[in-house]
């Protein structure tokens, strides 16, 4: 894995970049008010074009999550490991990491942090608040 | 409109299951396709539609009209996961009540097992998956089980109850003949199994077989001219959702609730009416949301209705009575032996595992990580 490289793209590069800095970056709608995730260039509840960026403070909670035992061979070095969905505060659900090995259930408070992700990126990862 | 009676089904077949070296997708397909039309009492020269769906090959209409020798007026490679055959029953009951054919064959054939060709447990890392793709997330495995955490969680749903799904469905599958895992199987053995991805255990999760199937559909006039009942579509429903887990909207509400909705509706039938249920069984979680999504039980109340052999052989809600996923076959995009098995029930024609008196049947077929939909609900007049 560590020789793959995530495409840029022009959904994704601002999001990348943002991760590159430490910055949790998702899209606003300014039609709907819809907070959006995964980036995209159209507003997924309401179909308004090209919705404004925004950064979140990152914090959230677990909504569902489970702990990979059986890896894909990229990542069987580091089974177990767990594998998050968060509800962000802004109101975007995502996928991330847990950062370290802590026990985590449904419902416990997480805050992001970056780690650097298989490809060699700094990718989004959660910790427990 | 309604497709209810649009079309029957007048012949179904798989192919060799388990592992099958000595085969290829277009192999499996043609036998299954042989063996379907002979059920019949159908020749090649009448089929004038296909459907297929596999991640096979390049442009696997082309390819496999092209192997059986057919041109068809009608085809269709509607592609949504293991659902697909599903979608493939109404669109071909649609396209017969429009005059486009009048015998159209559903196919498939997958040799994943034999030639060990693992290509739906990648995860790509461009578009919308570039999201997921850096944490690992086994797909589609990881994907159910966060559904399952997300149950076990909010409702108090328990490994033992899913386990229980397990034993009951290997427990049809040891009066199928055909069933690939045929030993008895305990609570404990499953709870034993090893975990893949918490909350579920290797035994929680599917067969990997190779294997193949068809699906023959008529119009209701080429229907009442064949020796063998026809087994009529009654209702026909569809919904997608999400391509990937962190889009599904409710990991406890599967796109099953606004397909089963539609097919119930369609047919004019209650859930108290429906004798056999075939329901996709890629994980014993999936039978579960589908349960309650398509209104079997309620929220909250899915472990309860699968615990002690509830669904097994005597208990009062048969439930994937050719041993499933779980203990039959899995080549992969498992629906369209939730068809095969619901015609042969209808029919009668199921020996040691026949059902009584079942005159109609309900089949709810999963695709995707959740992700698509359809219920079929068949009946015998
Ligand atoms: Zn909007």
């Amino acid at each position: 894995m560590a020789n793959e490289t995530q495409p840029i793209d022009p959904d994704g590069d601002p999001y990348w970049a943002g991760a590159a800095e430490g910055e949790l970056r998702y899209r606003k709608c300014g039609a709907c008010e819809a907070s959006i995730f995964y980036p995209r260039a159209i507003c997924p509840a309401c179909g308004a074009p090209d919705p404004a960026w925004a950064v979140s403070k990152g914090a959230g909670s677990i909504y569902a999550c489970t702990t990979v035992h059986r890896a894909p061979p990229a990542f069987a070095d580091n089974a177990p490991y767990t594998v998050l969905l968060v509800d962000l505060d802004e109101g975007f659900r995502m996928m991330g990491g847990l950062a370290g090995d802590a026990n985590v259930a449904v419902g416990d408070r997480v805050t992001v942090t970056f780690r650097e992700g298989p490809d060699g990126r700094p990718a989004p990862y959660f910790t427990p608040a | 409109m309604s497709l209810k009676k649009a079309c029957a089904i007048a012949g179904v077949a798989e192919s060799r299951l388990g592992v099958v070296p000595d085969s290829t997708v277009l192999t499996l397909q043609a036998e299954a396709f042989a063996a379907a039309l002979a059920d019949a009492g159908l020749e090649k020269s009448d089929v004038d539609g296909i459907l297929v769906s596999g991640a096979w090959g390049r442009l696997p209409q082309l390819q496999i009209a092209e192997y059986l020798g057919v041109q068809p007026s009608y085809a269709d490679s509607t592609s949504v996961g293991g659902a697909s055959f599903e979608f493939h029953l109404g669109h071909a009951a649609a396209a017969i009540q429009a005059g486009l054919c009048k015998v159209a064959v559903i196919l498939y054939g997958s040799t994943q097992r034999s030639k060990q060709d693992k290509y739906i447990f990648q995860i790509r890392n461009d578009l919308g998956y570039q999201y997921e793709a850096p944490y690992g997330l086994p797909t589609p495995v990881g994907a159910y089980a966060l559904a399952a955490s997300r149950h076990f969680a909010e409702y108090g749903t328990t490994s033992e109850q899913l386990a229980d799904l397990a034993v009951s469905t290997r427990a049809w599958a040891g009066l199928n003949p055909k069933a690939y895992r045929r030993d008895p199987l305990t609570r404990d053995e499953v709870l034993d199994s090893g975990m893949i991805a918490s909350p579920l255990h290797r035994l929680d999760c599917c067969l990997f077989t190779d294997g193949g199937g068809a699906v023959v559909v008529v119009s209701p006039d080429v229907a009442r001219t064949l020796d063998k009942p026809p087994v009529w579509l009654l209702g026909q429903g569809e919904s997608l959702s999400h391509a990937q887990i962190s889009e599904m909207p409710d990991l406890t509400v599967t796109p099953a609730a606004k397909s089963g909705k539609r097919a119930f509706a369609m047919a004019g039938v209650t859930h108290d009416q429906i004798d056999v249920t075939e329901i996709y069984d890629s994980f014993t979680i999936t039978v579960l949301l589908t349960l309650e999504s398509l209104g079997f039980c309620k929220p909250g109340e899915g472990g309860a209705f699968l615990a002690n052999g509830r669904t097994g052989p005597g208990g009062e809600f048969p439930l994937n009575t050719n041993g499933g996923g779980l203990s039959y076959c899995h080549p992969g995009q498992y629906g369209i032996f939730l068809i095969i098995e619901a015609v042969r029930q209808l029919r009668g024609e199921c020996d040691a595992r026949q059902v009584a008196d079942a005159v109609i049947a309900l089949i709810s077929g999963t695709g995707g990580v959740l992700s698509s939909n359809s219920t079929c609900i068949l009946g015998v007049e």
